[in-house]
């Protein structure tokens, strides 16, 4: 058993590794885009975003900064070769259509049964936005969530039922966290993998036991 | 017809008060400033935009915004870091909002430039945005109904005309530019040049000139 946690760095390295050659991959704004930086440049790996375009590249540093090549996240980043641009029907029909094989999305909670909420922490103080998540979540072939498995108060977020507005129901397959690596299929749970604690404390501490 | 060649000035009498008016960009990329500015100086009221995001700082989407000329918003992503003209207006009540997912927004424009009146779509089943929706399995998978977009008029940024209004975008800019083009009753799209016929490859285009109403030529603004 490792003994430490994963840094958000080793997950995003972890989730790199697993993503096969030639997919075509969506990386969900904040915490996921970490895993562009650990793609490896022979992998034939194509990333999408959702703002209209395939083949993005790293972030734009200096004189490569154009502000109309950003990325869904607003932020400018570069373009590699065979690179392509499209409007937002088509980009969101690649989405619908089943032709992004992996998304990669970051989570307020994931349910037992693969329900993920992501868009609205759920305080009604806030301005609700959603953006592509709902699309991304219920469209892509493979879901994955990267995320921290407990909150700052120590409550697992993967939980029974999702108590924040759902993004999608019954979507993701597999949880990339600091704690453990974890695939939901068919509305079952299965620990892969452990960091730092045994399975049988961390199926107590999301209350599978 | 060719596109008419106006100022825009003169494309902005087409909007009204009440007007439904779709103005491309994702965030500031691609978003029509110059039309958004006439539009502001027109002081057309109550009106309904369709757009990604609510405004970012002060400018374009943002200054329409705080002018007060707009009842309600449609957009996907209105919540950002440089939203805070739309924020206030949202939290005061000052504005009506339809929340809806990228992705069944881009769609709900494409239905209306292709004449579709309706459409299912698996995005947002079981969510608060299918609320009140119908809902329909077709073959094993629940779809939620929605329906096409009633855009009167669009403004659209582009970045190359030709003189037959053929237009052609650049790199993200594109984004919503060719949907809400050929979904608006009126399309204006502004560009940053304007070239003769038989420059542009015929190939190439992405914007038949079928979907353009009039086009701005903007390159003085932008030499500046």
């Amino acid at each position: 058993m490792q003994t430490e946690p994963l840094t958000k760095s080793e997950i995003a390295k972890r989730i790199a590794s697993d993503i096969p050659s030639g997919s075509y991959v969506n990386l969900g704004i904040g915490l996921p885009t970490l895993v562009s930086n650990f793609i490896e440049p022979d992998s034939d790996i194509i990333l999408h975003t959702e703002n209209g375009m395939l083949g993005m590249g790293p972030e734009a540093i200096g004189n490569d900064i154009d502000l109309e090549l950003i990325n869904a996240g607003k932020i400018p980043v570069t373009e590699l070769p065979g690179a392509s641009y499209f409007h937002h029907a088509d980009s969101f029909a690649m989405i619908r259509g089943g032709h992004i094989d992996i998304c990669v999305l970051g989570a307020f909670q994931v349910s037992f049964a693969g329900d993920l909420a992501n868009w609205h922490a759920g305080d009604p103080n806030d301005i609700p936005s959603v953006g592509g998540a709902m699309d991304l979540a219920s469209g892509a072939t493979e879901t994955f969530v990267m995320m921290t498995l407990f909150d700052k108060s120590g409550k697992s977020k993967l939980v029974k039922e999702c108590t924040a507005p759902l993004t999608a129901v019954n979507c993701v397959n597999r949880i990339y966290s600091d704690m453990a690596i974890i695939d939901i299929s068919a509305g079952k749970i299965e620990v892969r993998e452990v960091f730092g604690i045994s399975e049988g404390e961390l199926l107590d501490r999301i209350g599978m036991n | 017809m060719s596109a008419s060649f106006i100022s825009a000035t003169e494309a902005i009498s087409h909007v009204t008060d009440g007007s439904t008016v779709a103005l491309s960009g994702f965030g500031l990329a691609g978003q029509p400033l110059h039309l958004i500015d006439a539009l502001c100086d027109s002081g057309a009221s109550s009106l309904t935009i369709i757009a990604n995001n609510a405004g970012n700082g002060e400018t374009g989407l943002a200054r329409l915004l705080g002018n007060k000329q707009v009842a309600k918003i449609l957009c996907s992503f209105p919540r950002q870091q440089d939203s805070q003209i739309f924020d206030e207006l949202y939290r005061s009540g000052k504005i009506e909002l339809e929340l809806v997912p990228q992705g069944t927004l881009a769609e709900r424009i494409r239905a209306q430039g292709a004449g579709i009146g309706a459409f299912y779509t698996p995005t947002g089943v079981g969510t608060q945005l299918a609320i009140g929706k119908e809902v329909r399995a077709i073959n094993g998978v629940d779809q939620v109904l929605e329906f096409a977009t009633q855009i009167d008029v669009a403004l659209v940024h582009g970045h190359i005309a030709d003189q037959q209004g053929n237009v052609i975008y650049r790199k993200t800019a594109r984004n919503f530019g060719p949907i809400m083009a050929s979904a608006a009753r009126y399309s204006v799209v502004e560009v940053s040049r304007v070239v003769p016929i038989g420059e542009l490859d015929p190939e190439s285009i992405v914007t038949p000139s079928i979907f353009v109403n009039a086009i701005v030529d903007c390159e003085v603004k932008y030499a500046n």
